[in-house]
């Protein structure tokens, strides 16, 4: 047990290391998550351990930039449980039809798949003109790929499936121009986003939101930080405001559980009560 | 009630193709009393919902439940790991989800579950690897192993699928190569409660 304890130890200084010196905060990311990354960067650098991270984590900045993508959660892919989105659209969507003007939030953008997913809904339900959306991650580098939405060519026909089993009315196709092995989102879908770096374990609430959604973000976080977010959520949305979450994840280690309504329980999405 | 023997504090146990049917038979070994956590990684098509739980419920006298993100890892429960997430044991010592990428072409991945486990239980763990046709698992077991825990591979004559079962008795230098019928008796002796 005992070397198991100083490897997380080791573990716990480079993080303070690299908050310290870069403000990227992952000391209340799960562990479990982290040393999986940090290991994954060990064998292909032929790094011994932790410490020795450390150092390098401190001396060299573009190993540090390296370390960051490693340590992001980049996995998505365009209407990922098309059965969510069919419920987005059958819940959600109605109620967005009252509002003159919307925010919607993506927390934790990635790449920016799940922006575009929910863009072409707003194009298809004629929300988009009064929309404002917000694209957020910690990760300039993701954010910038989220931007500029190429996605490599041999994806999109998972997307495209995905995109029909989500009740799509049109083709996948009319949205992406193809480019040799690449597509690119049109710029219909982009002209009311605004992608901008935010940091759920350091930053602050977004006002006024109708919709939020972060999915599959708050399973590499500690009840501790899941629990900041959930009030920063509950901060930036409205009364009446949606909020939606990964399958898997739930309110269930939130103080504020109880100020959220369950509306499907299966998709994950929540409502922020109204009155105090 | 308290175990005979509390040397062991957790089961996991990875299978694929065929791996239904093995894990099916392993439950039915087990006797009620059987009271340390299993911890189930069976891949499945990440496309469809998993309906696992249902199944191995009807087997088993153990609360079965598929895997939430940070459930506490209770006596006398099967956890499993939902389609198209791993499933990871915390440093809190509870469960814990993550959509990285697959490993070994899987997603749930047993050599993700079983190298989490490892870390945190330490030489008190028994890892199980089952029928499956790729080598899904040979990795965590061997560091299951490392860790001084006890690795337990199903036989080759009484697998569906051998070449699972057969990475795993290579990596890992398995303890024990054991019939489905004979690791459920022999789970029973180990804890019973």
């Amino acid at each position: 047990m005992n070397d198991i304890t100083n490897e997380q130890l080791e573990i716990q200084l480079l993080l303070e290391a690299i908050y310290i010196k870069y403000g990227y905060d992952f000391r209340e990311y799960s562990l479990a998550h982290t040393k999986r990354r940090l290991e994954y960067r060990c064998g292909i650098e032929g790094i011994k351990n932790y410490a020795e991270m450390q150092h390098k984590v401190i001396h060299d900045a573009n190993f540090f930039e390296q370390l960051l993508l490693d340590l992001s959660i980049n996995v998505t892919e365009m209407f990922r449980d098309p059965w969510f989105y069919k419920k987005v659209r059958e819940l959600v969507i109605p109620h967005l039809h009252t509002y003159p003007f919307l925010k919607i939030w993506h927390a934790g953008c990635s790449a920016g798949q799940e922006v575009y997913s929910m863009g072409i809904i707003l194009h298809e339900e004629s929300l988009k003109e009064r929309a404002q959306v917000y694209a957020t991650d910690f990760n300039e580098s993701i954010l910038e790929k989220a931007k500029k939405g190429i996605y490599p060519m041999d994806l999109i026909r998972q997307y495209s499936a995905n995109y029909q089993a989500a009740n799509g009315s049109a083709s996948f196709s009319d949205y992406y121009t193809a480019d040799y092995d690449h597509v690119i989102m049109k710029n219909v879908l982009k002209d009311k986003v605004l992608f901008t770096p935010h940091n759920l374990a350091t930053d602050g609430a977004f006002g006024e939101m109708h919709v939020i959604f972060c999915r599959n973000v708050l399973i590499y976080f500690t009840r501790e930080l899941q629990n900041r977010v959930f009030n920063l959520f509950y901060d930036s949305l409205i009364p009446g405001g949606f909020l939606c979450l990964g399958s898997k994840e739930s309110l269930r280690f939130a103080d504020i559980a109880d100020k959220f309504e369950l509306v499907s329980e299966p998709e994950k999405i929540y409502r922020k009560k109204r009155g105090r | 009630m308290s175990c005979n023997n509390i040397h062991y504090r957790a089961v996991v146990i990875g299978a694929s193709a065929g791996g239904l049917a093995a894990v099916g038979a392993i439950l039915a070994e087990l006797k009620s009393t059987f009271c340390i956590p299993i911890l189930l990684a069976q891949h499945i098509s990440p496309h469809v919902e998993s309906h696992l739980a249902t199944h191995f419920a009807a087997k088993t006298a153990l609360a079965v439940k598929e895997a939430e993100d940070k459930d506490p890892i209770k006596r006398g429960s099967l956890y499993i790991a939902p389609s198209n997430y791993h499933l990871l044991v915390g440093f809190d010592g509870c469960t814990a989800l993550s959509i990285d990428p697959p490993v070994n072409y899987s997603r749930p991945s047993i050599d993700v579950l079983f190298e989490s486990a490892a870390d945190y239980f330490g030489n008190e763990l028994i890892g199980i690897i089952l029928s499956g046709a790729n080598s899904d698992g040979a990795a965590g077991l061997k560091k299951i192993k490392q860790r001084g825990g006890l690795t337990v591979v199903q036989s080759l004559d009484s697998a569906e699928v051998k070449t699972m079962p057969q990475a795993a008795i290579e990596a890992a230098n398995a303890d024990h190569i054991l019939s489905l019928k004979d690791i459920g008796h022999f789970l029973n002796t180990i804890c019973e409660c």
